[in-house]
């Protein structure tokens, strides 16, 4: 019983920063219909520079939430010079646009920080809790509770604010949206924003427990996006699921059964939903006009 | 003359001319190294013009395929006692068998959806090859026995030739099979209904054609042409690892199939000659490679939407007609 409480602590760990990379997909698919295969590289690039910038003297927070900002702007930056001239593209050429972002950040990362594997303490120490005969890192409740306060608050942010109905909206429909007086070209560079700051919180949480390095990225956004797709695409509940149930899934795979095939559990359960649910779980129905 | 000749005849005139000047600038055997790379890398990509081009469905792991050719030519030789050509279409049947099986369910899903699926496939193979190390050797990869071409030539014909020249000779009459067959494809009935899928599925439809089956039909003959492609390398380089069925294998071989110009068989061929030589060039700029290559990546596809085929066509005939 304490085995199992142990793996579903690690599950949830890992799962929390599945579902928020996860998160940043579907924020931005639905402002643009575009799904950002850099998303990996935003949770790199959180926890690269706040590496750097912690190492060049500023106190921890201080360095996180500077890279959180640092990694909001490379998001607006790659909407303004990459997405946003390649509007109407098709689906294959923004999916290689994307890629081929990933690909630059990396190789950015590369040059500029370098290739080793970097952490900083974690926030609270690293003595672990024991509950109930399974231990847990303090650093896990960081990145639990770090996740469940960002889906809160952008929850109360797309229900609440003004702006935040402005980018649902703008998801919902485009053109009426501007017809209603919506400046839809801030609300892309905001969603880019929101989401590549969702993606550097995740990296910034994650961080002391799991390293970083400049190549980390490739690996979360295919998580990342398989859990957006496993809860449907676009539905940010999904993407809280999904990401969790692919974390639960790998780490029991991992106590259980085989360490080596731990991934290959999480694709598979994939592929057989998508084989009952085309549309995942908890995705709409979508219907295309002819 | 040259206008009253099909275009797929011409394409294949061209494609053969191409071939057999090309040494003619090479400065040393690398070269040829480099040529046979291409040619290998545009079988591959020819399957994929035919199922993202044709049939206008995505994959996102087509490597995988690669994979299983690949070690089907290293392990047919040693377990089997197959000869290493015989491995070679035991693993495109085998492939295409797979491809078959899984595609059916596979392809019932739509865009991003049937990206991750190919997705997952793909990794799955890929962690079958990294993980069964008893079999396949794991990440350390493992030797591959050749086909002895050089040694053939030199058996047969009495002369000697480098294993790279003959290699790539070699593997230009493949992509000229290859490419013959493809092209025969697009105009035959098989060849219409799958581009008609790629205009409107509901259109093909509602004339009657079975989409399902016929998009089954364009993802195996694909994962053959991978599966070849795979083969090939193997038997080229004498050694494997599991990265040819990684998730960047997959990607490199649908952009070189797009930044060329999805749509036809020479467009694909360019954008695998591209991307294959361009890493040799780049490696001058060795810190800069994966910089560059993401920019190349971005820029084409925003400012040739079309691929660069297409797209030089259509500068040169804005040209013609003033």
């Amino acid at each position: 019983m304490s085995e199992l409480l142990q793996f579903v602590f690690s599950g949830l760990t890992v799962g929390a920063v599945y579902a928020l990379v996860a998160l940043g997909f579907t924020i931005i698919y639905n402002a643009s219909e575009v799904v950002n295969f850099s998303q990996g590289e935003f949770v790199m690039l959180g926890g690269m520079l706040t590496v750097f910038i912690f190492e060049a003297g500023l106190p921890l927070w201080g360095a996180a939430f500077l890279a959180i900002f640092i990694t909001a702007l490379v998001g607006v930056l790659l909407n303004k010079l990459a997405i946003e001239p390649a509007r109407g593209a098709s689906v294959v050429n923004l999916i290689i646009i994307t890629i081929g972002a990933s690909i630059f950040l990396r190789g950015l990362a590369q040059i500029i920080f370098d290739k080793q594997l970097h952490r900083y303490p974690s926030f609270s120490g690293d003595d672990p809790l024991h509950i109930a005969g399974a231990t847990l890192l303090p650093q896990s409740i960081w990145v639990m509770f770090g996740a469940a306060f960002v889906f809160a608050g952008l929850y109360a942010f797309f229900t609440r604010t003004l702006t935040g109905k402005a980018i649902l909206a703008t998801a919902n429909n485009r053109l009426a949206a501007r017809l209603v007086g919506i400046n839809t070209n801030f609300i892309m560079a905001l969603s880019f924003g929101l989401s590549a700051a969702v993606g550097a919180t995740a990296g910034v949480l994650v961080t002391p427990i799991t390293l970083t390095s400049y190549d980390i990225g490739v690996m979360l956004a295919l998580k990342g996006f398989a859990a957006a797709m496993l809860g449907g695409m676009g539905n940010p509940f999904g993407a809280l699921v999904g990401g969790l149930f692919i974390g639960l899934i790998e780490a029991t795979t991992a106590g259980y059964l085989t360490s080596e095939y731990k991934d290959a559990a999480a694709f598979i359960v994939i592929l057989l939903t998508l084989f009952v649910m085309p549309q995942g779980l908890f995705g709409a129905k979508s219907m295309e006009r002819v | 003359m040259t206008a009253y000749l099909p275009p797929r005849v011409r394409a294949l005139i061209i494609l053969t001319i191409l071939i057999a000047l090309a040494p003619m600038l090479f400065p040393s055997s690398f070269y040829y190294r480099v040529g046979t790379l291409i040619f290998i890398n545009s079988i591959a990509v020819i399957g994929l013009v035919i199922l993202i081009g044709y049939a206008g469905q995505i994959s996102l792991g087509h490597a995988g395929f690669s994979g299983i050719g690949a070690y089907a030519c290293a392990l047919g030789p040693v377990h089997l006692g197959l000869h290493p050509f015989a491995s070679l279409i035991l693993g495109a049947v085998v492939s295409a068998l797979l491809a078959w099986f899984v595609g059916r369910p596979i392809l019932r899903l739509k865009g991003h959806y049937l990206a991750v699926a190919t997705l997952g496939l793909g990794m799955l193979i890929s962690m079958v090859l990294t993980n069964e190390t008893q079999l396949t050797g794991g990440p350390d990869g493992m030797a591959v026995e050749g086909l002895g071409l050089a040694k053939a030539v030199r058996e047969t014909l009495g002369f000697k030739v480098k294993t790279s020249v003959v290699w790539y000779w070699f593997g230009g009459g493949m992509l000229l099979i290859g490419a013959w067959l493809a092209l025969n494809l697009y105009n035959s009935p098989t060849g219409r209904v799958l581009r008609s899928l790629h205009d409107s599925e509901i259109a093909a439809k509602t004339v009657g054609a079975d989409v399902a089956r016929y998009k089954l039909v364009a993802f195996v003959i694909s994962a053959a042409y991978a599966s070849v492609a795979g083969s090939l390398l193997a038997l080229f380089n004498r050694f494997i690892t599991p990265d040819i069925a990684s998730f960047l294998h997959s990607v490199e071989l649908v952009t070189m199939t797009v930044l060329g110009g999805a749509g036809s068989v020479l467009g694909g061929i360019a954008g695998a000659t591209l991307l294959t030589a361009l890493p040799q060039v780049l490696t001058m700029f060795h810190e800069y490679e994966h910089v560059m290559l993401g920019l190349i990546m971005m820029l084409v596809m925003i400012f040739m939407r079309d691929g660069l085929l297409p797209t030089l066509r259509k500068l040169m005939l804005r040209r013609a007609i003033p």
